[in-house]
């Protein structure tokens, strides 16, 4: 803190905040390596690893889509129905966004 | 392709920039967005690129333009820092699930991978593990290939960002949940595996909900962990 307090804020501010911002993002970074290279994986343990990708797709996306409404719900299912059906990331993609804009230009 | 030994290749590296594509619109988006408020808030250039090169977390980079100052503290630096880790601290969990599959890299190439490590590369590479693929050459090249974008991105916004028309029109606002929708897609295994993000879907809105700010994220995912390890 006296250390920080030392040093010119008014010119080196910004830098120190941007630094610091990245500091604390690379450790949240490197964090779980180092954490399980330290720890044995148990069983239980894998099986809560293996539910993250959905379920923090769920947690990020649920609200988002919710908030903007009826549209947004809409062709949030018209992406994951054609990615089921035709398996291709880009189609998929085109089938929400486009589903998302016509929807939105109609005024619903 | 069934499981292999873990490797690291060239032509992973390649096949790992290919498969990054369907993650670039989402990138660009939320990076001209980046790079056009910071501009409209007064960064400078510097600073602007800095933040996209060296945090290189979304999310946080736009809280920290929310609490951004003229003229900084030692306090308000550290509320900034603080703001950033609990908004980036779900990349614990993404760090995690990679492990086993970093255990053999040499060290460099690891810092490397995870400091450009994003949710969407990870999504992408986790999907390629899932079937089986051991190339950390994969990895790698999707990362490398999305930092590039959120970059070119962020230097488009700062200087180019009033020329983007009405991302709403196109739907271009929610063309990140929507990339997220389709990754979920490959994800699923049955009703039995997905029970959890059930779980991390309701938590998430009761959070969302209660707290401001970006906790819901990590509130759901970290529910949808604890449920994934409690049922058989």
């Amino acid at each position: 803190m006296t250390a920080l307090a030392s040093i010119d804020l008014a010119t080196w501010g910004a830098a120190l905040a941007i630094a610091g911002m990245a500091t604390v993002t690379f450790l949240c970074r490197i964090a779980g390596v180092v954490v399980m290279s330290r720890m044995r994986l148990t069983p239980r343990m894998e099986r809560g690893l293996r539910a993250l990708p959905g379920s923090i797709i769920m947690a990020t996306i649920l609200p988002v889509v919710l908030e903007n409404g009826f549209p947004a719900i809409v062709a949030l299912a018209a992406t994951i129905v054609t990615m089921a059906l035709v398996k291709i990331d880009l189609v998929a993609l085109a089938a929400g966004l486009g589903t998302l804009s016509i929807l939105r230009a109609l005024g619903l | 392709m069934s499981a292999s030994l873990p490797s690291f290749s060239a032509s992973g590296f390649r096949h790992g920039a290919r498969i990054a594509l369907p993650a670039f619109p989402g990138f660009i988006m939320f990076a001209l967005a980046f790079g056009t408020a910071a501009a409209q808030k007064g960064l400078t250039f510097g600073q602007t690129m800095g933040l996209s090169a060296f945090v290189y977390a979304g999310a946080s980079q736009m809280v920290g333009l929310e609490i951004w100052q003229k003229v900084w503290s030692p306090s308000t630096i550290l509320t900034i820092m603080t703001v950033t880790a609990i908004v980036n601290a779900r990349m614990i969990l993404l760090g995690a699930t990679l492990q086993p599959w970093l255990k053999h890299e040499p060290k460099a190439r690891t810092v490397l991978n995870l400091f450009l490590l994003t949710e969407a590369g990870w999504l992408l590479s986790t999907r390629y593990h899932g079937s089986g693929g051991r190339d950390v050459g994969v990895l790698l090249g999707t990362a490398v290939v999305l930092y590039g974008v959120w970059l070119l991105a962020t230097l488009a916004g700062y200087f180019a960002g009033a020329l983007v028309p009405e991302p709403r029109r196109f739907g271009l606002d929610l063309v990140m949940p929507i990339f997220f929708g389709v990754m979920l897609v490959p994800l699923w295994k049955g009703i039995g595996p997905a029970l959890p993000w059930l779980i991390a879907g309701i938590v998430s809105l009761v959070v969302h909900a209660l707290v401001p700010g970006y906790l819901f994220i990590i509130a759901g995912a970290v529910a949808g962990v604890l449920a994934g390890m409690l049922i058989e």
